[in-house]
């Protein structure tokens, strides 16, 4: 029988197992949503914007390792959505995203609302498509879903024109991919294999390097097994965060420029580091001339662009990590003897880093007068379900989230590391929600940042979504402010949040719950008020306003030259 | 250093724009480039010639390869391969230096495909040096107009890839 484009695409999503798709929609998708009605396995959320239909998407794909599905309108909607699109390219995030366009024979013509998608996402999807005819609709949506999920993960774009939509063919799902030029690489080179095991074996001091690829390939428990089976400790990426448990006694946190001072002077002194999943980016390495200046360097990556990019490698080795990492683990086993004697070695190495942690822990200094949003954090770590998920926006918050939460589960921190997009959270938890209906979603959120899409409140108030956001208000852009102040001699330009906003009742207007408060013997019983409500809450914490992260490496600057107090 | 590679990639829209894209995007520097359907209609073999030390050939080989649209790179540096470039220049004709272009062009066995009373159009073929060498000779006669195709390349004996591919 034969199928419109619409319902092509539709039977497509539903034979991809998609359950959710976020949305929103408009003159171009409008026959896609007059045959939604009629997939009822296809629940579609309504967001209030499309950035955050494609944010939403891409936090259900963080939280659940499936492919995400947001669709917008042409022109206005769709370039709405470049953001989102860009948000998960950089953090290689598996979704497909599909833009009405104006029917073929305008294109080219500057129709209303007419915008070359192709052309505008091509440097942020991992491959696109126009699709120009109906018979290579099926087939597309087939390819973009393959591409989507497999190899380094990513987004990929289906430009959908109206006429297309309109137009009828039989449909058919291709039970195959064929795509000459394209084939990943899963399994790790044998020879590079053993010659890691060997290099490990050989090592003194290694440290494991841990970055959003191990999420991205749910390696966490090949992970555990590499770094206990010899005591190597294990610092992560903002991206790996939650990839390897924080309360782990071979956690060093995160490294780079807001990292720990412990995590960069064992990276400053390793003699092995094994990077897993991360790309060695410049908030990681700070002057890369010396980075890990005394280390062989060990990368694992399934992206070969990765490898060799920013510094020299002495072993690459290009394949899935949970593939590699079993396959080093089976061949460290294998010389039972030796590895015994590892862990012994690393004993001494531990102690040098235990030395570390002495001098200068991760710490803050507490106040009985005013909040700390540092200890909002520990107590939120304190006082959430193991499996609760954390996201978080862009800033000041997003790095105390990072250093003061342990998180303990895999898929469970959600945060834009590569783009760093401002109101990337809310949406985000709104996604992670609709995936995991019974569990704790919780938004940490900057006052500057919840601005940018806190008009999603009204999505959750739909939708029913108990996502709870928590506001650490400081009325500032804090993260640009700290800048200002240690290199631009306080010139605070632009950055005070001058307007108090009154996040109670802007929550009230929504038809959600506000609570706030600027005490710090409050804040306990805020999170349990806030945890005990039903539906969305927003609990806004007034904090001390000047507090800065720390320690901190400025740009430019060796990771071992921190900055490690005001 | 220069680097000669060729690069064979799907047939369709929007490809050339996918790697110029990746050159222009990542900071890459594009010398010639040069693109036509291969015998398998559904593939183009687009050849281009870049500059770069060993890092940057490295990183620019891995990306081209990472397109999904491409099927496969080889960068010739190294190897054993022929190289032409074709060009046409217009030449100036003036009853004084007549004779002269086609001394010249005879010389770098060019031929004549155009010609007017003003002017001669001389179609070239050879290893890029020899283009820049009839460009150099015909500058002082006066060149009006010149257009180069950028070098294509194919290995020598075996190397490359085969038809079916
Ligand atoms: C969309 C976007 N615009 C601008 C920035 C630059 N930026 C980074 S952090 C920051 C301040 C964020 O302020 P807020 O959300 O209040 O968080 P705080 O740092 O105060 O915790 C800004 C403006 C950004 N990352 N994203
Ligand atoms: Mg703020």
């Amino acid at each position: 029988m034969k199928k419109t484009g619409s319902q092509i695409l539709l039977e497509c999503l539903q034979l991809e197992g998609v359950d959710t798709v976020f949305g929103y929609p408009g003159g171009a998708v409008i026959n896609i949503y007059d045959d939604l009605p009629d997939y009822p396995s296809i629940t579609h959320v309504l967001t209030r914007h499309e950035q955050a239909a494609v944010h939403a998407a891409d936090g259900y794909a963080r939280s659940t390792g499936k492919v995400g599905v947001a669709i917008a309108t042409s022109g206005p909607g769709a370039t709405n959505t470049v953001t989102g699109i860009a948000t998960a390219y950089m953090d290689s995030i598996p979704m497909v995203i599909i833009t009405g366009q104006v029917p073929t024979p305008l294109i080219g013509n500057d129709a209303f609302q007419e915008a070359d998608m192709v052309g505008i996402t091509r440097p942020v999807t991992k491959h696109n498509y126009l699709v120009k005819d109906i018979r290579d609709l099926a087939r597309i949506v087939k390819q973009a879903f393959y591409i989507a999920r497999t190899g380094r993960p990513g987004p990929v774009l289906i430009d959908l024109p109206k006429d297309v939509q309109v137009a009828s063919c039989k449909f058919e799902y291709p039970d195959k991919v064929e795509l000459r030029g394209y084939k990943p690489t899963y399994t790790g080179n044998p020879r590079q294999i053993a010659k890691a095991a060997k290099m490990i074996l050989g090592a003194r001091k290694p440290v494991i390097y841990v970055g959003g690829g191990a999420t991205l390939s749910d390696c966490n428990p090949e992970l555990l097994d590499l770094a206990e089976m010899l005591n190597m400790p294990v610092t992560t990426t903002l991206m790996g965060m939650s990839s390897f448990p924080g309360n782990h006694d071979l956690s060093l946190g995160m490294l780079g420029m807001h990292g720990t001072y412990y995590a960069n002077m064992a990276v400053t002194n390793t003699d092995l580091l094994i990077a897993v999943g991360a790309r060695f980016d410049d908030r990681v390495t700070g002057k890369i001339d010396t980075f890990a200046p005394h280390a062989k360097i060990i990368h694992v990556d399934i992206d070969p662009t990765s490898i060799k990019k920013n510094v020299r490698v002495d072993l690459p080795i290009v394949g899935d990590l949970k593939q590699v990492l079993s396959a080093v683990v089976r061949k460290l086993h294998e010389e039972g003897d030796s590895v015994a004697a590892l862990k012994e070695r690393t004993a001494e190495w531990l102690e040098e880093i235990a030395g570390w942690k002495e001098k200068h822990p991760l710490t803050y200094t507490p106040s009985d007068s005013e909040i700390k949003p540092q200890f909002v954090i520990e107590k939120l770590s304190e006082m959430l379900n193991e499996d609760a998920i954390i996201t978080t926006e862009v800033g000041q918050h997003q790095m105390w989230t990072a250093q003061f939460f342990r998180f303990k589960q895999p898929r469970t921190f959600l945060s834009s590391g590569g783009l760093g997009t401002m109101g990337y959270g809310l949406p985000a938890a709104l996604g992670a929600q609709m995936a995991f209906p019974e569990r704790q979603v919780v938004d940490i959120s900057g006052d500057g940042s919840f601005q940018m899409n806190s008009q999603e409140l009204a999505t959750l108030v739909q939708y029913k979504l108990p996502v709870k956001i928590v506001i650490l208000n400081n009325n500032y852009l804090g993260m640009v402010r700290q800048w200002q102040q240690l290199f631009f001699e306080r010139n605070y330009s632009q950055t005070p949040l001058e307007v108090p906003i009154d996040f109670v009742k802007l929550a009230e207007a929504y038809g959600a719950t506000g609570i706030s408060t600027d005490r710090v013997d409050q804040v306990e019983e805020v999170i349990r008020k806030a945890l005990e409500t039903p539906g969305p809450v927003i609990m806004e914490f007034k904090v001390s306003r000047e507090e800065n992260v720390l320690p901190m490496v400025p740009a430019g600057r060796s990771i071992h030259e921190m900055v490690l107090a005001s | 250093m220069k680097h000669t590679i060729s690069v064979l990639v799907e047939n369709e829209f929007g490809v050339l724009a996918r790697v110029a894209g990746l050159f222009s995007g990542r900071g890459f520097n594009i010398e010639s480039l040069s693109v036509a359907p291969t015998l398998d209609s559904s593939l183009s073999r687009m050849t281009i010639v870049t500059r770069g030390d060993d890092r940057i050939l490295e990183q620019i080989n891995k990306q081209l390869n990472k397109l999904i649209d491409t099927v496969k790179v080889i960068d010739f540096t190294g190897e054993d391969y022929v190289e032409r470039e074709l060009a046409m220049v217009k030449v100036n004709a003036d009853e004084s230096v007549r004779a002269e272009v086609l001394r010249i062009a005879d010389i770098f066995r060019s031929k004549v495909v155009d010609v007017t009373p003003r002017s001669y159009t001389l179609e070239v073929t050879g290893a890029p040096a020899k283009i820049d060498a009839i460009v150099e000779l015909l500058r002082p006669i006066g060149i009006k107009e010149l257009v180069r195709t950028g070098p294509v390349v194919l290995g020598r004996g075996s190397k490359g890839w085969k038809q079916a591919e």
